[in-house]
C-alpha cells in the first residue's frame, strides 16, 4: 500500500484551489462559445426533420445565391472519409442517401453573421421520401424486421476506441450482444422475484453548447479550437474526414462547459473544418440550445428483466437478466456500454449463478452514447429495485440483505475476474445506514413555495442502494496517457510546466496536475499548458480515468524529471522539497534552482494501467476491468402521496476513493455526481414519439435546480488501490449509479407503488 | 427592426396606433425568448419600460389597481396583503431574476394557458383594463383569453392594469410542477372566498385552452353563518367539481388524467386553508 505524505502546500491530498476558479465565478473564463478570429465566418447546420427518410434531392441553389454566403455543402464535398465514429465508423459527416434520427446533418453553411447562416440553412430544400421509423428495440432484433442501416454505402468499420479492433460488431440491427455465463445457468432456488424495469432517455445537460473555430493553415490544414473530451480521437477522425494526415490537423483545447459524456462524439469539428478549407476563412460553430439536443449522444434507454433466485436466508442463489439497450441510429460507444451493463449487470455482489445477456441495438431514435455512469447506471437500477423486492419477500433488512451478498476482497465477478484491492461493499453500507435519520422536519415540504401542501398526505420515505463501476477503459484497449513536465528556473525559482493532451472539462483535472507536479518536485508554482495535440494523446476524460491516468503519467514524467536532478546534484536516492533537493538522509544538498540552472530538464512519458483482456464472446468471462468502484447512498423522501411530489430530504452517501487527491473535488463530484442520479430519478427525460424528440430544451427537459438538491452528508473512505498511482480510485461516476435507485427506493417504502420505471412522474406516484 | 421607447402612455397609444404590428415589451422574459428563438420575427419593438403610467398601483374606488408594467417583485413584498392569491402566484413564478423583471402586463400579453398570474384574477373577478388611442375598455379577466396564447386585445391597444375588487375574504394559489423552482405548471388552482356575496371564485391554471372557471362552484353551500369547520363530503363535492370543470390534454408536461386528478387534490386542499383563515377572521 503506497501512502503519501503531502508536504508540499497545494499539493496531493491538498484542497488546492483551482486555477480557472476565479475566472469562472467572476464570468471571465473564455469558453468554446466565446472564441473569436477577425474576419471570421459563422457555420449553421441544416438538420433532417424525419428520423427516417430516403434523399432524393438537395437543392442548395437558393441558399448559395443569398448575399453573405460563402459555402453551402453537402455529402459530396466531404473530402476524406464520409463517415466517422468512436468504436465503429458508420456516422455520415453529411448524410447522403438517407437520413436516420431526427436531426442529423444535412447540409452545412458559411456567412458573414450567424442569421445570414440560418436563413441560409433555411433556403436549402431537400426532397425527403419519408420511411416509418423503426423505434422499438425489442421490435428492431426481430427476425424479419427493417434494417436501420440497409441502405448504408458501406459496412460499419471498426473505430480507435474501447472496446478496440478485436471485437466482433453486431449485425443487422444488432450493435452488440454481450454475454455472461457464469456457474449453473439454469440454476433454481426458493424464493424468486423477478421483474421488469425500465430507464427513460436522459442528457448529460452540459451548459455550455456545442462550439469551436475552425482556422485555415497555410500548409493547407486546419487549427481546430474545441471543446471535446479526447483531443486525439477527434484528431484521428477530423483527419480521415478530411483526407488529411493527422499532423495536418491541429487540435487545441477550447474551455469546456461540462462534458459528461456528451463530448466523445463528433459535432461540429468536421463541419467547420470543411467550411474551413473551403472558404480560406476561419469558421466558428455554436450550437443553440435546441440545436444542442440533437448535436450529441444521450444516455441509452433500457429495458431490463431480471430474475433474481436466493435461499431462505437470503443467499443468492442465481442472477438471470436480459438488458436491451437503445443506442439509437449510430452505434457511438454502445458495444462499451452494453458491455458494462452486462459484467456490471449483478452489482457489487457474489452471485454464483449468472446468466445476462446485454444487447445494443440501432434504431431510428436519437443516438446514444456515452453519459456519465455508462450502462452501470441502467443496471444498478434493476438490480437494486430486484435486491429491494428480494429483501422484501424473504422479510429481510433491505441492507442486510445487501450485506450479506456483498463483494469483498477476493471475490470473483460474475466475469471470473478477481476482485483485487479493497471492495468495501458492506462497510459503505453500513456507514450510511448508521448515520443518524435525516432531521424529521424538512427545510420545506414537497412542492416548496408552490404552496400545494401544509403536511397533509405527506409520508417520508428511506431507501438505500449501492453500485459498482468499472475504472478506465475495459476489454484489453491499449489504454494510456502522455505527460511532458519541464523544470526550469524564472526569476530565480525552479518552476514546472506540464503540458498534456487531457482535456479539463469542468472536473478539476487541470488542479490535480498541478498537484502531483508540486508533490513530486516540491516546487510551488507549476503551470499546466493548454492541453492540445503538440503533446501526445492522455485518452478520453471519461471512465472516471483522468486523475488515474494522466494523473499517472504527470507522476510518472515528474519522476523522471527528478531522477535527472538527482544525476546532476549527485545523489543517488535523493528527494525534492519545498525547492531543495535532499539526500537520502533528508539533508538539504543543493537548492532546486542550482541545480536546473539554465539548462531546463523536460520529460516526455506514457503510462499505462495494468493491461486487461478482452471478453469470451460465449461466456463473457475476461480480466476485462482495471478497477471497480463502489458508492453507497441512503436517500431519504417525503412524496406527497396525492398529488405525487417527491421532496428529497437529504441524501447520505458513502463512496471509496482510494486516495481523495483534492478532497474538495471529490466532494463536488459526490455531490455532482448525486444531483444527476436524482435528476434521472425524479424529471431527467428526453421524450421521444415515433422517433421525434418532444422537448428539445430547458424549457421541458428539467433538470434539478438547487432547491431539488439536498443537504448531503458525504464520508469518503480513502482505501487504497495497490495498483494505482498514490492508491486512488475514479471518484466521478459511482455517485450518479447508486443515487438513483436510491431515491426511488425511499418512494417505494413512503408510497408502497412498484415504481418500475425512471425518471418516476407524480402520475406513476398517484397511480 | 425599430425600437420605440415612449415615455407616456399616450406616445406609447399613439405609437401602438401608428404601428399595429410592432410588438410591445415589458419584462421581455417572454419576448426575448421568441426572438432568441426566431420564433417571432416583429418589425418595430415598444419598450413600455418608461412609461410611468405602467408602474403605479394603489386604490382606485372599492378596486386595488395594479399597473401593467409592475413586477411580481413588488407584487409580492407590497401587495400581498391586498392581493394574496395573486402574490402567492407571483412567487411561484420562475426564478429571482424572472421576478424581477417579468410583469403581469406581459403575461397577460401572453395569454398562455399555463400563465400562473391569470388563476387568482378569475378567482378574485379581477378585470383587465385596455386603451388605445381610441379610449379604455375593460374586460372581466375571464373574458380575456380567448384560446392558447390568444386574447381580446386589438392591434392598437395595451394593457394597461388589472382591477382587482379589494380582497373580501381569504384566498388561496397552489401549483403543480416537476421540480420545485423554475417550471411551468402541470396545472395549478386559485380560490377566493367572498363571505359579503358569500361565494367561492375559482381559477383553473394550464388543464385547459384558457384559464377556467369552475363556476358550477361558484354558490358552493358552504357554512358561511356559522363558520364551523367544513365537511369532508362539501370539500370533496368542491374538488370534483373543479376537475369536472378543467379541459386537460395530455402533453409533455403531465397527462390529462392526472391534471385533473391533481387539481381535484388542490381544490380540497386550497378550500379548507381559506376556509381555516376565515374562521380564525370569525373567530
Ligand atoms: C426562465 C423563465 C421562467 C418563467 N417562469 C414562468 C412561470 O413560472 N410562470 C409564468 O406564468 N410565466 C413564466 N415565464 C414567462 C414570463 O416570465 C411571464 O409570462 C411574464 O409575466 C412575462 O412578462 P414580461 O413583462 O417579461 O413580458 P414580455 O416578454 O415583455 O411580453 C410578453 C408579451 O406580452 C406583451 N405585452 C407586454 N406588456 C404588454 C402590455 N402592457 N400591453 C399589451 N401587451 C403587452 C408583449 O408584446 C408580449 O407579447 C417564465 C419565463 C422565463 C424566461
Amino acid at each position: 500500500m503506497t501512502t503519501t505524505v503531502s508536504t508540499t502546500r497545494g499539493g496531493v491530498g491538498d484542497s488546492a484551489l483551482r486555477p480557472d476558479g476565479t475566472l469562472k465565478v467572476t464570468g471571465e473564463f473564455a469558453f468554446s462559445s466565446d472564441l473569436y478570429a477577425d474576419d471570421m465566418l459563422w457555420g449553421a447546420t441544416l438538420r433532417s426533420p424525419h428520423p427516417r427518410a430516403l434523399i432524393r434531392s438537395v437543392d442548395i441553389g437558393a441558399a448559395l445565391a443569398l448575399p453573405g454566403v460563402y459555402a453551402v455543402l453537402t455529402a459530396d464535398d466531404v473530402p476524406g472519409e464520409r463517415r466517422y465514429g468512436l468504436e465503429v465508423v458508420d456516422q455520415p459527416v453529411l448524410a447522403g442517401r438517407s437520413v436516420r434520427y431526427q436531426g442529423e446533418p444535412v447540409a452545412i453553411v458559411a456567412a458573414d453573421h450567424p442569421e445570414t447562416a440560418r436563413r441560409a440553412v433555411a433556403r436549402i430544400t431537400v426532397d425527403y421520401e419519408v420511411l416509418a421509423p423503426v423505434t422499438d428495440p425489442e421490435a428492431a432484433l426481430a427476425p424479419g424486421a427493417p434494417q436501420v442501416h440497409e441502405d448504408a454505402d458501406d459496412d460499419p468499420r471498426a473505430g480507435h476506441s474501447e472496446p478496440g479492433p478485436d471485437q466482433p460488431l453486431g449485425t443487422g440491427n444488432l450493435t452488440r450482444h454481450v454475454p455472461v455465463r457464469r456457474g449453473d445457468p439454469a440454476a433454481t432456488a426458493p424464493v424468486v422475484v423477478a421483474g421488469r424495469y425500465e430507464i427513460g432517455m436522459q442528457d448529460q445537460a452540459f451548459l455550455g453548447v456545442e462550439s469551436g473555430l475552425a482556422v485555415p493553415a497555410e500548409d493547407g490544414g486546419v487549427d481546430l479550437y474545441i471543446a471535446t473530451q479526447w483531443l486525439h480521437v477527434d484528431q484521428k477522425q477530423v483527419a480521415a474526414c478530411l483526407g488529411l494526415p493527422a499532423d495536418k490537423v491541429r487540435l487545441t483545447l477550447a474551455g469546456v462547459g461540462g462534458a459528461f459524456g456528451a463530448r466523445e462524439d463528433l459535432s461540429m469539428q468536421v463541419h467547420a473544418s470543411m467550411l474551413a478549407l473551403r472558404t480560406g476563412r476561419p469558421v466558428k460553430m455554436v450550437y443553440s440550445r435546441e440545436e444542442s439536443f440533437f448535436g450529441h449522444v444521450h444516455r441509452h434507454p433500457a429495458v431490463l428483466h431480471y430474475e433474481h433466485g436466493a435461499d431462505t436466508d437470503g443467499t443468492l442463489v442465481y442472477v438471470r437478466a436480459r438488458i436491451v439497450l437503445d443506442g439509437g441510429a449510430y452505434t457511438s460507444s454502445t458495444p462499451a456500454v452494453v458491455a458494462n451493463a452486462a459484467t456490471l449487470g449483478v452489482g457489487p455482489y457474489t452471485v454464483p449463478n449468472v446468466a445476462i445477456d446485454a444487447y445494443g441495438v440501432y434504431t431510428n431514435n436519437p443516438p446514444c452514447g456515452a453519459m456519465r455512469g455508462f450502462g452501470a447506471v441502467q443496471a444498478c437500477f434493476a438490480y437494486e429495485s430486484q435486491m429491494d423486492a428480494l429483501a422484501a419477500a424473504l422479510g429481510m433488512d433491505p441492507v442486510e440483505l445487501r450485506a450479506r451478498n456483498a463483494l469483498t476482497t477476493g471475490g470473483l465477478m460474475p466475469t471470473g475476474q478477481l476482485v483485487e484491492g479493497p471492495a468495501p461493499v458492506a462497510e459503505l453500507l453500513r456507514r450510511v445506514r448508521d448515520l443518524p435519520p435525516a432531521p424529521a422536519g424538512a427545510d420545506f415540504l414537497p412542492g416548496g413555495v408552490a404552496n400545494t401542501t401544509r403536511g397533509e398526505g405527506v409520508v417520508r420515505g428511506v431507501g438505500y442502494a449501492i453500485g459498482i463501476k468499472n475504472v478506465c477503459f475495459s476489454e484489453g484497449f491499449d489504454d494510456y496517457s502522455t505527460a511532458r513536465v519541464r523544470l526550469e528556473v524564472i526569476n530565480g525559482r525552479a518552476v514546472a510546466l506540464v503540458h498534456t493532451a487531457a482535456a479539463e472539462v469542468g472536473q478539476g483535472l487541470v488542479t490535480v496536475q498541478q498537484q502531483i507536479a508540486r508533490t513530486e518536485l516540491g516546487v510551488d508554482q507549476v503551470t499546466v499548458a493548454t492541453a492540445d495535440t503538440r503533446v501526445g494523446s492522455a485518452g478520453s476524460s471519461s471512465a472516471s480515468r483522468q486523475t488515474y491516468m494522466t494523473g499517472g503519467a504527470v507522476r510518472a514524467a515528474c519522476r523522471l524529471v527528478a531522477d535527472r536532478v538527482y544525476a546532476r546534484a549527485g545523489v543517488p536516492e535523493g528527494r525534492l522539497r519545498d525547492g531543495a533537493v535532499l539526500d537520502a538522509s533528508g539533508a538539504v544538498v543543493a537548492s532546486l534552482a542550482d541545480v536546473v540552472g539554465d539548462d531546463p530538464i523536460e520529460q516526455t512519458t506514457e503510462y499505462r494501467h495494468r493491461p486487461t483482456s478482452p471478453l469470451d464472446p460465449e461466456t463473457g468471462q475476461g480480466d476485462a476491468h482495471v478497477q471497480y468502484a463502489f458508492a453507497a447512498h441512503r436517500a431519504t423522501v417525503d412524496v406527497d402521496v396525492e398529488l405525487g411530489l417527491v421532496k428529497v430530504v437529504e441524501i447520505a452517501t458513502a463512496q471509496d476513493v482510494g486516495k481523495a487527491v483534492n478532497p474538495q473535488a471529490v466532494v463536488g463530484q459526490i455531490q455532482g455526481g448525486t444531483a444527476q442520479g436524482i435528476g434521472l430519478a425524479l424529471m431527467e427525460e428526453i421524450q421521444v414519439v415515433d422517433g421525434l424528440v418532444r422537448n428539445p430544451s430547458f424549457t421541458d427537459y428539467l433538470i434539478p435546480t438547487i432547491l431539488d438538491m439536498p443537504p448531503t452528508r458525504v464520508d469518503v473512505l480513502e482505501l487504497a488501490d495497490p495498483h494505482s498511482p498514490y492508491g486512488l480510485r475514479g471518484v466521478g461516476e459511482p455517485p450518479t449509479i447508486s443515487s438513483t435507485p436510491a431515491v426511488v427506493a425511499a418512494i417505494r417504502a413512503a408510497t408502497g407503488r412498484p415504481l418500475p420505471r425512471v425518471p418516476v412522474r407524480p402520475e406513476h406516484i398517484v397511480g | 427592426m425599430d425600437f420605440h421607447a415612449p415615455g407616456t402612455l399616450a406616445d406609447a397609444l399613439a405609437v401602438k396606433a401608428a404601428h399595429p404590428d410592432a410588438l410591445p415589451i415589458a419584462g421581455g422574459t417572454d419576448v426575448m425568448v421568441d426572438l432568441n428563438f426566431d420564433r417571432r420575427r416583429p418589425p418595430a419593438l415598444i419598450d413600455l419600460t418608461r412609461v410611468g403610467e405602467l408602474r403605479a398601483f394603489g386604490a382606485d374606488g372599492a378596486h386595488l389597481r395594479i399597473g401593467a408594467g409592475v413586477p411580481y417583485r413588488q407584487i409580492i413584498d407590497q401587495l400581498a396583503a391586498r392581493a394574496p392569491g395573486l402574490a402567492l402566484a407571483a412567487r411561484t413564478i420562475g426564478s429571482p431574476q424572472i421576478r424581477n423583471r417579468g410583469t403581469l402586463g406581459g403575461n397577460l400579453g401572453s395569454a398562455s394557458p399555463a400563465g400562473d398570474a391569470h388563476p387568482p384574477l378569475l378567482a378574485a373577478g379581477a378585470v383587465v383594463e385596455l386603451a388605445s388611442v381610441r379610449g379604455t375598455r375593460t374586460v372581466p379577466a375571464a373574458e380575456f383569453f380567448t384560446g392558447p396564447k390568444r386574447s381580446v386585445l386589438a392591434a392598437d391597444e395595451l394593457v394597461t392594469a388589472v382591477l382587482l375588487p379589494v380582497a373580501p375574504g381569504p384566498q388561496q394559489f397552489a401549483k403543480v410542477g416537476t421540480r420545485t423552482a423554475m417550471v411551468i405548471a402541470v396545472c395549478s388552482f386559485a380560490v377566493a372566498l367572498d363571505p359579503v356575496a358569500r361565494t367561492v371564485g375559482t381559477g383553473i391554471g394550464s388543464a385547459g385552452p384558457t384559464p377556467l372557471r369552475a363556476t358550477a362552484a361558484h354558490d358552493l353551500p358552504l357554512p358561511w353563518d356559522t363558520a364551523g369547520p367544513l365537511d369532508d363530503d362539501l370539500v370533496r363535492r368542491f374538488g370534483e367539481l373543479v376537475a369536472a370543470a378543467a379541459r386537460p390534454i395530455d402533453d409533455v408536461r403531465g397527462t390529462a388524467a392526472y391534471r385533473r386528478h391533481a387539481l381535484g387534490v388542490l381544490a380540497r386542499r386550497t378550500l379548507t386553508w381559506a376556509w381555516d383563515d376565515y374562521r380564525k377572521g370569525r373567530a
